[in-house]
């Protein structure tokens, strides 16, 4: 038996085992995350074609060049992730430090304009929470309501699950920061990180146009 | 044995003697040992959800109301349901068995991912208590479906607490399923190609993709439970513009694939079983493994069938019956090929093999009375009655709870390195097929005449059926009690069963019992087809002379 | 193990991303009527794509990992079209007119 690398993990015999294995994982956690998302999705379809006006409608309420501001912020957010992990493997640790902290402040921004449209809708009265009025306005003011439960919900979950990127993305950071070289196992863990960071970035480039585009003109 | 690694004593070194402090069973990354931690967890959850049974089937002793009050009683059968569904069938063999035995069976030294295995035991009993938190502050009255609007807007139980508790144990069963999967692929041994898998295997493989494609639906429609509940927004209740049909095609597009997750680990025992005890291959051996899979994809596609009734569209009705009427083919493939394995071969009524055969036969009635409610016009019949009890305890109970508990006296050897006593086992064996029977066939027939479910009076007509079902029912109490005693018993006092007892193929029969920590001195290489048992009878004759 | 792509391909990938963003803003700003969504929904999967090929290496990897990433997909359409089964053919009447 050769020695064992260090970053070699029990039970698996060698590095390539153990990688792919990693990587099966998450893909396999990420399918359970899309299934997740992907039910709030049908529930959305289902009220919006039992409500077509009312959606409509209340989707007019929504900043749509806040919204693409955002999606802009996380599609950069994503390059630059896909070049930390890009920077890991050629272990040039000064740029991994870079990339990562521009990925999280990215996040960051993201996560404040989701917050500032927030507060908005919360002046406007279109929080449907109780002890707050719900005021849509328009013809369909409870179907007004429905969408922006779904809203409230979806983009909620979303901006958790950024949250959780951030502050993972974060984490890794000092990790970079900290240590003087980059190792097998971190390029490993780093990548897994950016499938996790990416697939958050894919439910927000669905929930952009589903929420926030469909007033129409 | 080569180089057998000793303890101080000179005994083998085995998984249960590798450390004795509560701290090396609480932090273990041994798949083996979270088996056993699970095992404790879901027996201690079988008696709560057994105890709740107990108490209304002797409600149901009479057709008045003597015992509990209505609102006891539905809290009593919805929490029977909860623990049942969620903290014992659908762990019971893939975090138990499965935990245990997937890595032995495929010759790698743990699952893919030990600590993540561990994590999802301290989920699972973080989910647990907050169901008993459930049941001490009263209990939920919902039934374990948690229906809306009932569930959001009506029920004064703690239906949050409950959701909570199911809500964390599906990460559970996530992880579980996620583990399984990847090792499977990843670490099976060398010469194990797919086609030389044992078929418990197969069947474990196929429950995790279950458990990882439905439980995240479960859990994200529970969250949407628990907020219309406690903020009291429109996402199912239709007096807020919701749909409570949407809430039953999510629930259930988990909870029929979860019958499979409660059932498939149950056919990959009896397949192990049945080739064993007759020492024969298992005839068909390719179409076992595949109808596994096949029943896992198939079986999400059939979920309107519980909804013939709701409102749902009859359109939509048609195909999902239709639909439904497919899930038989895989189901039967397995019941004929398990006979015709017994056919020609030398059969051994060991305990075991005494539940295998009854799972055989209780599993095809149940599967059968399955076609009957898959036909529209019947489960407009017989939908919301006790046939409908009937016949998913003849899955449930039936089916799998027999597997596992045939599947843990076919493996406590293993576990534990002892043998049960075998006389005691097959007793209990015959008490529980009989109990078994009696509680659950007589309320075939009361459905079938029109007796509702989830009513804690009836019509005086149906007493002496109750009372069957019920006497029944204490039989099948004694018959589960007794193998606590005896496994109990046998830890010390069992004989000392050696690696393989039954003489019986498979990787996880080719190391110690109860095996190394690291399951196996060497890595196995498998060079031949499973179950060959002719190929053991020419060793074993050759041996003898 | 360094399959990942060149700093360039990234580069590339990232401004088909921006332009497909400015597109989906313009195409929601013209009414096309039903194509609207058709077309807003073509252009967030064509990001999708590209993110999931490009940035999350799925170009390069093994056919597990393809078969892994397909199965949410593929179950989630179940989830949609038997669900979407009833309720296009349903009788659907709403309990909120307004």
């Amino acid at each position: 038996m050769n020695e064992r690398p260090a970053a070699l993990g029990h039970p698996y015999d060698d590095l390539e085992q153990q990688r792919d294995a990693a990587t099966m994982g998450m893909w396999l956690f990420l399918a359970t995350e899309v299934l997740f998302f992907g039910a709030l999705f049908v529930g959305y379809t289902v009220y919006r074609i039992a409500y077509p006006q009312g959606f409509s409608e209340a989707s007019r309420h929504l900043d749509a060049t806040l919204g693409a501001v955002n999606t802009g912020l996380l599609l950069t957010s994503s390059f630059f992730m896909a070049l930390a992990v890009w920077a890991a493997g050629r272990r040039r640790r000064r740029l991994v430090l870079l990339f990562l902290l521009l990925t999280m402040f990215l996040g960051l921004g993201f996560l404040g304009i989701k917050g500032f449209e927030w507060y908005q809708e919360f002046r406007q009265n279109l929080v449907p929470l109780p002890g707050l009025t719900f005021e849509a306005g328009g013809d369909f003011p409870q179907q007004s309501e429905l969408f922006f439960n779904f809203y409230f919900i979806m983009t909620g979950l979303h901006a958790v699950h950024l949250l959780i990127g951030v502050l993972l993305v974060g984490f890794f950071a000092v990790l970079v920061w900290r240590r003087t070289r980059i190792g097998e196992a971190f390029i490993m863990q780093l990548e897994l990180l950016g499938l996790y960071w990416h697939f958050v970035d894919v439910v927000w480039i669905f929930l952009f146009p589903l929420l926030y585009l469909l007033g129409g003109t | 044995m080569t180089s057998v690694t000793t303890t101080s004593q000179g005994q083998e070194r085995h998984y249960l003697n590798a450390g004795y402090s509560i701290r090396s069973w609480l932090l273990t990354t041994d798949h083996k040992r979270i088996a056993i931690l699970y095992l404790l967890t879901i027996t201690f959850f079988f008696f709560v959800g057994g105890a709740m049974a107990t108490l209304f089937r002797l409600e149901l002793l009479t057709p008045a109301a003597d015992l509990v009050s209505a609102d006891t009683y539905n809290r009593l059968f919805s929490m029977h349901g909860v623990i049942m569904v969620w903290f014992f069938l659908v762990p019971a063999i893939p975090a138990t068995l499965g935990n245990f035995l997937v890595p032995l069976m495929v010759g790698a030294s743990d699952m893919a991912f030990p600590r993540l295995n561990l994590a999802s035991w301290y989920i699972f009993l973080l989910g647990g208590l907050f169901t008993l938190t459930m049941m001490i502050v009263g209990g939920v009255d919902t039934g374990w479906t948690f229906y809306t609007p009932y569930s959001t807007a009506f029920s004064n139980s703690a239906v949050i607490l409950a959701i909570v508790g199911v809500f964390i144990a599906g990460f559970s069963s996530i992880f579980t399923g996620i583990n399984i999967i990847v090792t499977v692929h990843k670490l099976r041994a060398p010469g194990l190609t797919w086609f030389r898998l044992p078929l418990f295997i197969w069947a474990n493989y196929a429950t995790s993709v279950i458990m990882v494609l439905a439980t995240p639906i479960l859990a994200i429609t529970l969250v949407l439970v628990a907020v219309e509940r406690l903020l009291g927004i429109g996402i199912f209740d239709p007096a807020l513009g919701g749909d409570p049909l949407l809430f039953q095609h999510l629930f259930w597009f988990y909870s029929h694939p979860a019958v499979y997750i409660m059932i498939l680990p149950g056919m990959g025992v009896v397949s192990e079983m049945i080739a064993a005890f007759a020492r024969r291959p298992v005839f068909g051996y390719k179409f076992v493994a595949l109808s596994s899979v096949a029943i896992a994809v198939v079986g999400f596609l059939v979920w309107g069938h519980h909804m013939f009734v709701s409102g749902q569209s009859i359109y939509a009705g048609m195909v999902f019956s239709f639909l439904s009427f497919l899930v038989a083919i895989p189901s039967a493939i397995k019941v004929f090929n398990w006979t015709a394995s017994l056919h020609g071969g030398s059969i051994a009524l060991d305990t075991p093999m005494l539940y295998a055969l009854g799972f055989i036969g209780l599993f095809t009635m149940g599967g059968l009375t399955g076609l009957y409610l898959a036909s529209l016009a019947v489960d407009v019949h017989v939908h919301d009655t006790y046939f409908i009890v009937a016949h998913f305890h003849y899955i449930m109970v039936g089916g799998m709870v027999m597997a596992y508990i045939g599947g843990l006296h076919y493996w406590w050897p293993k576990f534990t390195g002892r043998l049960y006593p075998e006389w005691w086992g097959r007793i209990s064996a015959i008490l529980i097929f009989f109990g078994f029977n009696l509680t659950f066939f007589p309320q075939f027939i009361l459905g079938y005449q029109g007796m509702p479910r989830r009513y804690h009076v009836y019509a005086p007509e149906f007493q002496v059926l109750n009372v069957m079902s019920t006497a029944g029912a204490s039989i099948l109490a004694v018959g589960y009690i007794f193998p606590i005693f005896y496994l109990l018993w046998s830890l010390r006092r069992g004989e000392r069963a050696g690696p393989n007892p039954w003489r019986a193929t498979g990787l996880e029969w080719q190391t110690a019992s109860p095996p190394p920590p690291h399951n196996f001195e060497r890595q196995p290489v498998v060079s031949g087809q499973p179950y060959d048992y002719d190929a053991v009878a020419t060793e074993e004759s050759l041996r003898d002379e | 193990m360094n399959d990942t792509d060149s700093f360039f391909s990234y580069l590339l990938v990232f401004l088909a991303l921006l332009a497909l963003l400015a597109a989906t803003v313009v195409v929601a700003r013209v009414d096309v009527g039903r194509l609207n969504l058709a077309l807003g929904l073509g252009i967030a999967f064509t990001k999708a794509l590209l993110i999931v090929l490009f940035f999350m290496h799925l170009r390069h990897a093994r056919r597990l990992t393809w078969v892994a990433a397909a199965a949410g997909l593929f179950w989630l359409a179940i989830l949609f079209l038997l669900t979407l089964s009833d309720v296009l053919t349903r009788v659907w009447t709403p309990a909120v007119g307004g």
